[in-house]
């Protein structure tokens, strides 16, 4: 369960580009989020949302965008998406493979409300 | 709408922390290993062999995480050196700031060997770098062969594997090959021992191979 302190990290990063305080409303925070990241994406969301909950960023909604598995085979060059644990390349079958993506764990984006006359 | 690019590791605070606290161990020439496993796999009890093993000859401290409870770290200090203890009240994972604090409580100077002992757990702790040299996996052989398969993360990003409880062996279900075979198909730079700590089976081995790791710190 450290999708806590994860989202932590997320909400710390939105508060240096909107300040908490008459700043404009935040209505979607983009994430990328690898495979191999070991962060579960529900328990993310749930995390964030009970942080933003009573503050200026809960109208914000966490878009999480999944990037999967990508090896390349360093003696045959092919690359593949896998969801197997153990990296063997489809092409050749060797296991001299390096991990393309899947360890992502980004803050792409924000997006901002209309106006901030929606503000209360 | 407007949208504000941002393009940031979420971890970037700790990563940068882990940094910091790599350059203060590489000025004080001290090898640092983080410790992980899943609860009850043996870490503190080869902590325990190690200080024995190494205590005479190199100047150790370590930092304890634990969920709660100080235990470990009074198990360590029956050893007569310095331990920090970092309880972390139900966090599942020891970050870069809680080392950095824990810092604080020790002397670096002098020191040749720093273990950071995590919290139990196979999952969240592959995510965070302490500033360690490298991470230390333990896995005990009442686990079973498979875990390497089930927890890749973990075994992907250590450098050394000790498969421990090699004794319990004869009764239990676990092939020891396959274990190998598992861990190595996950990371076939992976340093093994196999170890015991009741029998004292392959931790002069392991030391040895520490004492090799601070001499090149120096």
């Amino acid at each position: 369960m450290h999708e806590l302190s994860i989202a932590q990290g997320i909400v710390d990063i939105v508060r240096q580009y909107v300040p908490e305080r008459q700043g404009p409303r935040v209505a979607s925070v983009r994430v990328r989020i690898g495979r191999l990241s070991g962060v579960v994406p529900d328990s993310l969301e749930f995390c964030f949302g009970a942080i933003v909950a009573g503050t200026p960023y809960e109208s914000a909604r966490l878009q999480i965008e999944r990037v999967p598995t990508i090896c390349e085979c360093a003696d045959c060059a092919k690359r593949f998406e896998t969801q197997d644990p153990v990296f063997l390349c489809p092409s050749c079958g060797g296991g001299n493979v390096r991990l393309v993506s899947g360890t992502e764990l980004q803050v792409v984006d924000l997006e901002l409300a209309e106006s901030s006359a929606e503000q209360p | 709408m407007s949208v504000i690019t941002i393009e940031r590791k979420v971890l970037e605070k700790n990563d940068q922390i882990a940094r910091q606290n790599r350059e203060l161990f590489q000025q004080h020439h001290v090898f640092v290993f983080n410790i992980v496993s899943s609860p009850g796999a043996g870490k503190t009890s080869i902590l325990e062999r190690t200080l024995e093993e190494l205590k005479g000859s190199l100047r150790i401290a370590v930092v304890e995480g634990d969920v709660q409870t100080d235990f470990d770290a009074q198990r360590v200090a029956r050893y007569d050196v310095p331990v920090v203890q970092i309880v972390t009240h139900g966090g599942c994972h020891l970050e870069a700031g809680l080392v950095r604090d824990a810092l604080d409580r020790l002397e670096l100077t002098g020191l040749d060997l720093l273990v950071i002992e995590n919290v139990g757990n196979l999952v969240c702790p592959a995510n965070y770098d302490l500033g360690e040299a490298l991470k230390v996996v333990v896995l005990s052989t009442t686990e079973g062969d498979d875990k390497p398969l089930k927890y890749p993360t973990m075994f992907r990003n250590a450098a050394v594997l000790i498969i421990n409880k090699v004794d319990l062996l004869p009764y239990v279900n676990c092939d020891l090959a396959r274990l190998r075979r598992n861990a190595l198909q996950i990371n076939p730079g992976l340093r093994v021992f196999e170890t015991s700590c009741t029998t004292k089976a392959g931790i002069a081995e392991w030391c040895d191979w520490l004492r090799e790791q601070v001499s090149r710190q120096k």
